[in-house]
């Protein structure tokens, strides 16, 4: 509870404002309240997400607009025009979301650019929206008779939305989906890896971020109860970024420090400004250029993370609540054919990675891939977990066909899987690490999410997370940051990861590089306890030691092709196997 | 005993929160070969990136008798050492010699004629590069990727030769071919530190071998010693078990 | 519409398309040696355009002391450097570039007094003014964010944009400004009148990109551009600093847009503003190329200039809207092309 007391300060503080502070200022904490759900929106999309948009005053424009015109040209209720603007926003987030977000990441911000201006342009040129002198009259809000006719009453409202926009917000990221979200700067592969279907995952975020600009301009058109094409500008949408990233853009309340920080600011230097230079004109967007490349530059944090340093808010969770298990998969029989490869190729351009290549893994059994660096052993791995498909060939798995799949849907299928060069959210805990390999394993959406309407599921996701992470011998490390963990225990948590998925086939891409003898022997153990549990095993490894003393069946590969298959003692006389490996000078 | 061309101290490098590379000590003579070999995972290009200035290091790097104490690529380069990365970097959409004629991008002062010149003694090591010389680079075989990366790396008349596994994903014969060059290489004065997991090629051509494990150098000495030391023979040499 | 209209717009679809094809080939150049999406490369053809301008009527541009003030930061910032790492044989550089030229230039400018100069002097010292602002910004906004995401890259660029913007108003006051045409001369080709002024736009435009062309296939330093561009580690292995890299092409870059202002100076009014909307034309041209490309670039950039002149003819106000929306159908075939999504490295 005493860590909670900055917040209820805080919450008191806004709470007695209107009563007590002049017009001015609660004129400005009106509109703080409005840009700050939009920022809101872009933590999520830009902090959170590493995506951008120059565009939300657009957004907030369709949201304005949608009142606007629906109110005074056809008089239906306030109400029923929020819905209509929310539904406009939707669908032209989703098209543009749809049209960009298949691309490298900068063609959405760049999309939002001319968007941003088309739409400017639009707003000023449409006869029926009043062109730009705007549209007047907009009608007052009411609620239950209550009318919001000045800004001391429409501030609460504005206020509501907002802290109901940020504990939604803080809900969603704090949620299995916001593990998905949160996995998407670690790069599209591993959480594609994980079952996170991640192009869903950005249009999501585009939609919540679009929304809640829509929402905010809503709420500005019945404020000012005008509407004119200028605040919807290509300027104002950078000046919304600005908020987001001056404040800090990767936390939730970074908007509202953002949104305060600039309006405040900009109020400020418009006053100053022209009198210093002795001409009017806008030149505060000279100062807050230099400042938000100074931010980049020496703080790219934001302001939020040094507040924060100085308010010691609540901290982050340090327990697991026990929970029920999440249903496990029913375990293939031992000996069973997990996978198949039959005659895979795979060719980049000209350069041909694997040729006719054919192997199979059995349940209960650890096959071991070996070959020289190059071999071509990775490019079988991402052949086999639908990371980078086939040229030819033939991949079965529990007997489908799944060569045509993509990673995410061979993961759902039961296929866990690490990576040669450990990929995980070095800044999220080890549990959570952890617990976003689970992320198949619910069904929970975004909605309840937000309203934590699933914090059963969460209960149990975490509480698999906490049992894998034991099962590999790290439980003494659920908190601590993932990235803080030596190489060598990073790939074991990569283990894990893949553990929570509930998987019956394992591939492992040279788990044991970098660990000490002593780890090397835990983990031995740890996969020949998978091993007598029905789990079947694909290992890439390198220390011959490792492999020879625990695989059932070897694999030797060279320059993309098989080049000998048996047990380790006969592979380990084959001539032709000691010619590659050890291929000397003379 | 010639004086060292290249002396790291206390090397040091971390990803982030954690240390990948731990305390190296490490010593290359002129005219000499020195090999690194190890495990995947071990740090060895780590350790290579380091020293070229690729990535922040703690530590002392003393190239030529100079203390380097603002670790710049280019100024290094500019000094004489290169290094020739496990992926070759090369400009695959350059013509060979293109490729060739930027090795030499620290030396255009030196003017046409030089450059000419050492374009020659690059095209007599390799008759190979000199037949393709306008052939686009991302169009030749694997070999001679490697040769155009270690001939564009010559082009530099480099003081230190890095090279980062360039056996990497090459068959026997060609491997074999590059290890010859290599060799010659130490002919004409130039040191070379030479990463490789192909363990034993690596130390049939090196006067001396250090080995990295987990970030660390765990055996190091004389070549000879080395491919024999029992410890070596195991763990790197690999198929633990089999004596020969 | 008459086949005269028609040919009249063709004309100026054609000029306009020009000019973004050079600004579109320097955003290619740019994004594809620095990752820089170069936003500001706008604010450089209004500042080229008013900085002449400014010659023209009798008064100093504020761009003089825009140059002499980054100058005099880049001077400060780098000679800090320099101590702290103890690179002093760096300060005749700095020195040199940074004070030396800055100074000469304004001086020049001072001394000359421009107004009453030839025209191709009075180019000439705009472009001198305006062109070194290129690598100085490239110093002050994105060297220190040199390995920094394309995203973040962006964010600044448009933070410059704004700053840039914000000054040019500052300078230059919110009305525009024509400059006198490179020539006054009139042809007729058949019923077609063309103007001195559009033969100037598309000579010097077609001389540029031969001049670039030759740059990048003939020259060292345009092939060391070429191969940051192909691998950067590769370049800097050979000891091609990402900084001169970096420098070289926003001094290009800078060089064509201020370049491009001079040329449509002439044509049309140019406000402070002006460059911005310009340049995005440029942007859409260069995404239609994928930001990789040169000649779809400039191909694209002729699509562009023809769209919005025949756009303007048959619905003007919606102009912009119909250039800017032009992207869409882009994008969409753009992501049903790209094969993969994409993975940052």
């Amino acid at each position: 509870m005493k860590q909670r007391i900055p917040l209820l300060l805080f919450l008191a503080l806004i709470g007695v404002g209107p009563a007590v502070l002049p017009e001015f200022h609660v004129t400005l904490l009106n509109y703080i309240g409005l840009y700050s759900i939009v920022a809101l929106g872009l933590v999520l999309l830009t902090g959170v997400g590493g995506l951008t948009s120059f565009g939300q005053a657009a957004f907030v424009g369709l949201g304005a607009y949608a009142t606007g015109y629906l109110t005074t040209a056809h008089a239906v209720s306030p109400w029923l025009t929020l819905l209509a603007g929310l539904a406009v926003t939707a669908a032209v987030a989703l098209v543009l979301g749809v049209l960009t977000l298949r691309l490298s990441g900068h063609y959405l911000p760049l999309g939002t650019i001319a968007w941003g201006i088309s739409l400017y342009f639009l707003f000023g040129n449409l006869e029926f929206l009043g062109g730009h002198t705007g549209l007047t009259g907009i009608p007052v809000l009411e609620l239950f008779g209550w009318k919001l006719d000045t800004g001391r009453e429409f501030y609460y409202l504005i206020w509501l939305v907002l802290l109901g926009a940020v504990l939604a917000t803080q809900n969603l990221l704090d949620s299995r989906e916001g593990r998905a979200i949160r996995a998407l700067k670690g790069g599209g592969l591993m959480a594609e890896a994980m079952g996170v279907d991640t192009a869903r995952v950005k249009i999501v975020i585009f939609l919540i971020a679009a929304l809640f600009a829509c929402v905010s301009g809503w709420l500005y058109a019945h404020l000012q109860r005008f509407v004119n094409p200028t605040p919807f500008g290509l300027a104002i949408g950078i000046e919304y970024l600005f908020m987001a990233v001056v404040g800090g853009a990767a936390h939730v309340w970074g908007a509202l420090v953002g949104a305060g920080v600039i309006t405040v600011l900009k109020q400020w230097l418009q006053d100053l400004l022209p009198k210093i230079f002795g001409q009017s004109g806008n030149f505060e967007v000279i100062f807050f250029g230099v400042l938000l490349v100074l931010v980049l530059q020496r703080a790219r944090e934001g302001i939020w993370p040094w507040l924060r340093r100085l308010v010691p808010l609540r901290s982050a969770q340090r327990h697991v609540a026990a929970a029920e298990p999440l249903p496990a998969r029913q375990m293939p029989a031992p000996g069973t054919v997990l996978l198949e490869v039959k005659g895979a190729r795979k060719a980049f351009g000209g350069l041909v990675a694997n040729n006719d290549m054919n192997l199979s893994v059995k349940a209960g059994e650890v096959m071991a891939l070996i070959g020289p660096n190059g071999a071509g052993k990775s490019t079988m791995f991402n052949c086999i977990s639908g990371v980078d498909p086939v040229t030819a060939g033939e991949i079965r798995f529990l007997g489908e066909r799944v060569d045509a799949l993509a990673s995410r849907q061979i993961a759902r299928r039961g296929m866990g899987r690490t990576f040669q060069h450990v990929r995980l959210l070095p800044t999220m805990s080890v549990l959570e690490n952890v617990a976003l390999g689970a992320h198949l394993r619910g069904a929970k959406g975004v909605l309840s999410s937000s309203l934590h309407l699933e914090r059963a599921e969460e209960a149990r996701h975490l509480a698999e997370a906490k049992r894998q992470l034991e099962r590999v011998g790290l439980g003494g490390h659920l908190f601590e940051e993932a990235g803080s963990l030596p190489l060598g225990q990073q790939r074991i948590l990569e283990i894990a990861r893949a553990l929570a998925a509930d998987p019956c086939l394992l591939l492992l891409d040279e788990p044991a590089a970098g660990l000490r003898y002593l780890e090397k022997q835990a983990l031995a153990e740890l996969l020949r306890r998978l091993r007598a549990q029905g789990m079947g095993i694909l290992l890439v490894e390198h220390d011959m030691d490792f492999v020879m003393g625990l695989a059932d069946r070897v694999v030797v590969m060279e320059f993309g092709e098989k080049i000998a298959e048996g047990l380790p003692e006969e592979v380990q006389k084959d001539p032709v196997v000691l010619e590659a490996y050890l291929g000397g000078v003379e | 005993m010639t004086a060292p061309i290249l002396e790291i101290r206390d090397l040091c490098v971390s990803y982030g929160k954690v240390e990948a590379l731990h305390h190296i000590n490490l010593k290359v003579e002129a005219g000499k070969i020195v090999t690194v070999i190890g495990p995947n995972g071990a740090g060895k290009t780590t350790l290579l990136s380091a020293i070229m200035g690729l990535l922040p290091s703690k530590g002392e790097i003393e190239f030529q008798g100079e203390v380097q104490r603002d670790i710049e690529v280019e100024h290094l380069v500019a000094m004489g050492m290169t290094l020739v990365p496990e992926k070759r970097a090369l400009f695959g959409e350059m013509s060979v010699e293109d490729n060739l004629l930027l090795g030499a991008f620290q030396r255009y002062r030196h003017g046409a004629r030089d450059q000419a010149q050492t374009m020659a003694q690059v095209f007599a090591t390799f008759p190979r590069l000199k037949e393709r010389r306008s052939q686009l680079a991302g169009t030749l075989s694997g070999g001679e990727r490697q040769m155009l990366a270690v001939g564009r790396a010559l082009m530099a008349k480099p003081k230190l030769l890095m090279l980062d596994e360039p056996s990497l994903g090459l068959a026997p014969l060609i491997v074999r071919e590059i290890f010859h060059i290599i060799a010659d290489l130490k002919q004409t004065g130039v040191a070379i530190l030479l990463v490789e997991q192909n363990a034993r090629a690596a130390l049939q051509i090196a006067d001396t071998g250090y080995v990295l494990e987990t970030g660390s150098v765990a055996l190091e000495g004389d070549s000879r010693q080395l491919a024999d030391d029992p410890r070596v023979v195991e763990t790197y040499l690999g198929l633990g078990g089999i004596r020969y | 519409m008459d086949s005269q209209i028609a040919l009249l717009l063709a004309q100026d679809g054609v000029v306009n398309g020009a000019i973004y094809a050079l600004l579109a080939l320097a955003l290619v150049l740019v994004f594809a040696v620095t990752r820089v999406i170069f936003i500001p490369q706008g604010e450089f053809v209004a500042y080229g355009a008013l900085t002449l301008a400014a010659f023209q009527a009798g008064k100093t541009p504020g761009t003089v002391w825009l140059l002499l003030g980054a100058g005099v930061l880049v001077a400060l910032i780098d000679t800090v450097m320099a101590v702290r790492t103890g690179s002093l044989n760096r300060l005749k550089r700095i020195v040199l570039w940074d004070l030396v030229l800055p100074v000469a230039v304004a001086g020049l400018v001072l001394w000359l007094e421009p107004a009453g100069l030839p025209l191709m002097v009075q180019v000439a010292l705009s472009l001198a003014v305006v062109v070194p602002l290129g690598p100085m910004i490239y110093r002050l906004a994105y060297q220190p964010l040199a390995e920094a995401s394309v995203l973040v890259l962006l964010i600044v660029s448009v933070a410059v944009h704004l700053a840039l913007v914000g000054l040019g108003l500052l300078f230059f006051g919110a009305e525009g400004s024509r400059t006198t045409p490179f020539s006054e001369a009139q042809f007729a080709l058949g019923t077609l009148t063309v103007n001195g002024q559009t033969l100037w736009v598309l000579g010097a435009s077609a001389v540029l990109i031969v001049a670039l062309y030759a740059f990048f296939g003939r020259t060292l330093y345009g092939k060391a551009l070429r191969a940051t561009a192909i691998n950067r580690v590769g370049a800097r292995l050979m000891g091609i600093s990402t900084t001169m890299a970096g420098r070289l092409s926003f001094t290009l870059a800078a060089g064509i847009g201020a370049l491009s202002g001079i040329l449509i100076a002439p044509i049309t009014t140019v406000y402070y503003d002006t460059g911005f909307l310009v340049g995005l034309k440029g942007f859409v041209a260069a995404i239609i190329a994928g930001l990789v490309s040169y000649p779809l670039a400039a191909a694209g950039a002729i699509l562009v200039g023809l769209l919005e002149a025949f756009s303007s003819f048959w619905a003007s106000a919606f102009k912009e809207v119909i250039v800017f929306t032009l992207i869409i159908p882009v994008l969409v075939w753009r992501s049903l092309t790209a094969h993969h999504v994409e993975e940052e490295e």
